[in-house]
């Protein structure tokens, strides 16, 4: 039996992935200007009201921003399912996460349940459509291999995250009495160790081999290594609420487990793009090898966290969220983002107006971006921010150049929106001649 | 089934190979070596485009009763990137890098895009369908290869 339902639609409008992609660097620059404003109390702990603000506003409004956009892309391509109302959808899921991301920070700022609870309400909104839109996606496509099992599997982690999420923000609104100290530990590692990174591993499964010419993940990788890490997950959270030290023992060993699977995951791809194919440079692939060192030393700082337990500095764990936040999970989605905003304005362009002669290619569009410089700014940026765990009194510093290479970003994707509205006035303008 | 998918996903394989050569001989400004690659890359790619378009697409269209949906798509997809395999070739014979390299990499990503829904998605359908046909299938393929 055939899957005639599979229609092959061509990619949705631009409008779709382009609105997450304009907001999200906002969101970035909001986050800087935190930590710029409070500066040394922001970073006294990761608990912190404006260190929680600002780490949501990173999480929630920039990276689950771009997926979210990306997702709502790149499905249609990667399993041909068309999609429904894709315009109403991502209005929907757009301006809920927008107004319940900037409520959720204000919420932490200003301790006052109003801003909570409406946070609460339209990121389940955001994400509840999202989620189910994505069910319904994944179950139209019969046949997807390990991608669409990988996505399976971030979705899952998705679910917890928000779940997790929700009771927190409920107890700290209203005094909900909760295993708090447990749930705020398992919330980030499902969002960051599981939502985000699992998303990721499974689009680099399938786009960088076929964007960098490598040769394909290993099989081994492919088959296990997302399951495997969505059961150490399983087993962790199981770990936080057994007592004693059988519970100790099951967190320690679901920690290992973790940690050898991401380390497994940023060496093979290392390796991978140090055999590719492809000899040509371009700025993705800096972006990626920043990214996957900074999850090899986050990865590396877990392990002493693992086995120091309670030992370890306060400012270690910092440490840890900023490489592997603004570190791996920045460094990966940027490079992504600079690599699919100039491919889908040129495919607009040209899928809209063929032979006219007057769409710029996509290097043209990314050479506007300056990507090089920005990639250095990144990494002296990344640099400041992790020195001022140590040294507060850089954090001010550091959320100045956070600012400057988050407005560099917007600047970026507005640019690529005006050359598809300026060619296309240009277009039209020629066919009504 | 999948020898279809296989013999099909090889020449993309292959494809990229050559686009690989073409374009860093460009890069490092080895015209002499750019010209036979990219002739090898256009001829590969023409091959494998004639081999889709005049006998698996046909003979899906046929078994499957579905006209005009995902086959027509990536015929518009091959002739987006023939405009640009043109392309190519004019900014090689005037020998200009920077616009070379921009077509390039525009095609390199369509090409890919392009790639990953036929391999995750058309050639998943085609084998079904021509499940008992793949040997006259192959073979057609085959004798075009052969008049390459």
């Amino acid at each position: 039996m055939l899957p005639i339902g599979l229609s092959f639609q061509q990619a949705p409008p631009i409008s779709v992935p382009f609105r997450f992609f304009i907001t999200a660097p906002l969101f970035l620059l909001a986050a800087a200007a935190l930590l710029f404003a409070y500066g040394p109390d922001l970073m006294a702990s990761r608990h912190s009201a404006a260190a929680l603000a600002a780490t949501h506003l990173v999480t929630l409004g920039f990276s689950s921003m771009v997926m979210c956009g990306a997702l709502l892309q790149l499905l249609p391509v990667l399993g041909g399912v068309p999609l429904g109302h894709p315009g109403r959808m991502a209005w929907l899921v757009h301006a809920s996460l927008v107004v319940g991301s900037a409520s959720l920070a204000f919420a932490f700022l200003s301790g006052r349940p109003l801003f909570f609870h409406l946070a609460l309400v339209l990121l389940t909104t955001a994400f509840g459509c999202f989620g189910l839109w994505l069910v319904g996606a994944l179950r139209k496509i019969r046949e997807g291999g390990a991608s669409i099992q990988g996505m399976r599997a971030a979705l899952v982690a998705l679910v917890v995250t928000v779940s997790f999420g929700l009771v927190l923000a409920a107890a700290r609104s209203n005094g909900l009495a909760i295993p708090y100290v447990a749930l705020a530990s398992l919330h980030p590692q499902w969002g960051l160790g599981g939502w985000t990174v699992l998303l990721i591993v499974d689009l680099a499964y399938q786009l960088i081999p076929m964007f960098q010419l490598t040769s394909p993940f290993p099989a081994r990788m492919t088959s296990g290594l997302i399951p495997s890490l969505l059961l150490m997950l399983v087993a962790k959270t199981l770990g936080e609420f057994v007592s004693g030290p059988a519970g100790e023992a099951i967190s320690l060993a679901a920690s290992l487990g973790l940690i050898a699977g991401y380390l497994w995951f940023a060496i093979v791809t290392w390796r991978l793009l140090a055999l590719r194919r492809r000899k040509v440079q371009d700025t993705t692939l800096q972006f990626w090898r920043l990214g996957l060192g900074l999850l090899a030393l986050s990865v590396c700082i877990a392990l002493l966290s693992a086995l120091a337990g309670d030992a370890l500095p306060e400012a270690w764990l910092q440490m840890l969220g900023v490489f592997a936040l603004p570190g791996f999970i920045l460094c990966v989605i940027q490079g992504m983002l600079y690599k699919i905003v100039p491919f889908l304005t040129w495919f607009h362009l040209q899928s809209a107006y063929p032979g006219m002669g007057i769409v710029p290619n996509v290097r043209d569009i990314h050479a506007r971006f300056h990507a090089d410089r920005q990639f250095a700014l990144l990494a002296v940026a990344l640099a400041m921010l992790a020195a001022s765990c140590w040294f507060p009194v850089l954090s001010r510093a550091a959320g100045l150049l956070w600012m400057v290479h988050a407005a560099w970003m917007e600047i970026n994707v507005l640019q690529a929106a005006h050359i598809f509205r300026k060619v296309r006035r240009v277009a039209r303008m020629r066919a009504a001649h | 089934m999948s020898r279809i998918i296989q013999y099909l996903s090889a020449e993309h394989y292959q494809c990229d190979n050559l686009f690989a050569e073409a374009e860093c001989a460009v890069a490092e400004a080895r015209w002499e070596q750019a010209v036979p690659f990219y002739d090898q890359f256009r001829n590969e790619t023409e091959k494998h485009f004639r081999q889709e378009e005049e006998v698996l697409f046909p003979a899906f269209e046929q078994a499957s009763g579905l006209v005009g949906g995902p086959t027509e798509v990536m015929r518009s997809e091959h002739s987006q990137m023939r405009r640009l395999l043109s392309r190519l070739g004019h900014e090689l014979a005037s020998r200009n890098a920077e616009q070379f390299l921009g077509e390039a990499e525009t095609l390199l990503t369509l090409m890919q895009q392009h790639n990953l829904k036929e391999e995750n998605v058309l050639y998943r359908m085609a084998s079904q369908a021509l499940a008992g046909q793949a040997d006259i299938l192959l073979e057609k393929m085959r004798a075009l290869e052969a008049q390459a």
